[in-house]
């Protein structure tokens, strides 16, 4: 599970949708590996803006690393120019994010939600988003109660 | 063919050896492979993008989305998502690169609003139609699947999701059900008429650099492909006209529910709805 992804995750139960605890998810017992993956500017570049730094923050902080406080600045690249155009500066918070983001990955451990508590378990680096049938279609209970 | 769906839920039918069955036969490699590039296609995206693969299973087609080279706007970082632990751990074993989740579609798409540039799914969302217990219904399934799609999608971010329905009505439910979630929806259909039909539901949400906001401005300058818009926006007048209150089709539609229902209600003639003239 890549600190990117995580950036993206909610509680998967309704209830929590509309709580702003349920984001971000927080890590627990968590073991960490670093892979290897392609290193790619632009793809950095695009997904930046919808990353929630603030989260990422968060997480990063439970996992023991230490990020800057406001999300670094980016060059917007345009879909012709080339990545030779990136400043060195640049070029270096780009491989931090990339390793940060991307290289980092959560093997096994939990993902605990801040409004239900609900744990969701992470082995071989799979997250088990799957609800107990009671969370999953509780829109269906109120037909019940009419009975 | 006999259809998978029928027989068991997802979760149990692709057990370890029939995953691992599907992950080897290089028939269903070659037609995943070929599907997916079309499913590339219509998506058309030119920058490396996040992309949600629904009912990844072993990570065929994700393999392809991190393969694409940087001239082709590559490669792509991918999120996985599937029922099936068994497709999954062979997933594993073929060491992917995507982030694999195990989830049920049907209970949503557990992803921030606005995270995900695209998604794709290749033959998934069919097992959707069929309930596999009495407190689930196929519509609610669908209808929280393509909700969650609709809000984890960026603004002017589009899906490709390829599916086998069983029949007319199946297909008609996933559509609808797509639609009501907020999607600009449209059926594209390869090779018509023929047993290797095969049909993708081509989703866009509104906003950001969609040249025209539905299916029609995405297959627009594509080779070969037929565009036949079924949509009644573009009758609107005329059947606003000929419905007109107190006009025979009027009258007709609205004696039609009533003699259903059992009431009395005079016979229709050439003479129902006519003026009477004062002539007499």
């Amino acid at each position: 599970m890549k600190i990117l992804t995580t950036s993206f995750l909610t509680c998967a139960v309704k209830a929590c949708k509309s709580s702003p605890l349920s984001f971000p998810l927080h890590y627990k017992d968590a073991e960490l590996e670093q892979s290897d993956i392609a290193y790619n500017p632009r793809f950095l570049i695009n997904i930046l803006p919808r990353i929630d730094w603030d989260a990422v923050r968060v997480t990063a902080t439970e996992l023991g690393f230490t990020v800057p406080e406001e999300k670094p600045e980016l060059p917007a690249l345009d879909a012709s120019s080339s990545t030779d155009t990136i400043e060195p500066a640049d070029e270096k918070t780009l491989r931090e994010l990339h390793t940060l983001l991307l290289e980092t990955e959560v093997r096994e451990g939990k993902l605990v939600c801040g409004n239900c508590g609900h744990e969701y378990k992470i082995k071989e680096g799979i997250a088990n988003f799957l609800l107990p049938s009671h969370l999953g279609e509780f829109e269906l209970f109120p037909f019940c109660f009419l009975h | 063919m006999s259809r998978p769906e029928e027989t068991l839920p997802p979760d149990l039918f692709y057990s370890d050896a029939e995953s691992r069955k599907y992950t080897t036969s290089s028939r269903i490699l070659s037609i995943q492979s070929s599907m997916t590039h079309r499913a590339l296609e219509l998506l058309n995206l030119n920058t490396p993008s996040l992309i949600l693969d629904v009912g990844c299973g072993s990570g065929l087609s994700g393999e392809i989305l991190s393969s694409i080279p940087p001239s082709e706007g590559g490669p792509h970082i991918w999120i996985g998502m599937d029922i099936s632990a068994s497709m999954l751990d062979i997933a594993l074993q073929r060491d992917v690169e995507g982030d694999l989740l195990l989830a049920d579609i049907g209970q949503g798409v557990p992803l921030r609003p606005g995270s995900i540039d695209a998604a794709i799914s290749i033959s998934a969302i069919q097992w959707l139609c069929s309930a596999d217990s009495s407190d689930v219904s196929p519509v609610g399934r669908l209808g929280r699947f393509f909700g969650g799609l609709y809000a984890a999608l960026r603004r002017g971010g589009r899906a490709v999701c390829q599916f086998y329905p069983k029949n007319d009505e199946q297909r008609s439910m996933i559509c609808n059900a797509a639609i009501k979630a907020g999607f600009g929806a449209g059926v594209l259909e390869d090779e018509p008429g023929t047993k290797n039909a095969k049909l993708y539901l081509v989703l866009t949400v509104s906003g950001g650099d969609v040249p025209k906001g539905d299916i029609t401005g995405v297959v627009n300058g594509m080779e070969g492909v037929d565009i036949m818009d079924q949509r009644r926006g573009g009758k609107a007048g005329g059947r606003a006209a000929d419905d007109r209150k107190g006009s025979k089709r009027w009258i007709l539609k609205k004696k039609e529910p009533m003699e259903r229902k059992g009431k009395v209600v005079k016979a229709s003639s050439k003479y129902t709805g006519r003026k009477r003239r004062i002539a007499f």
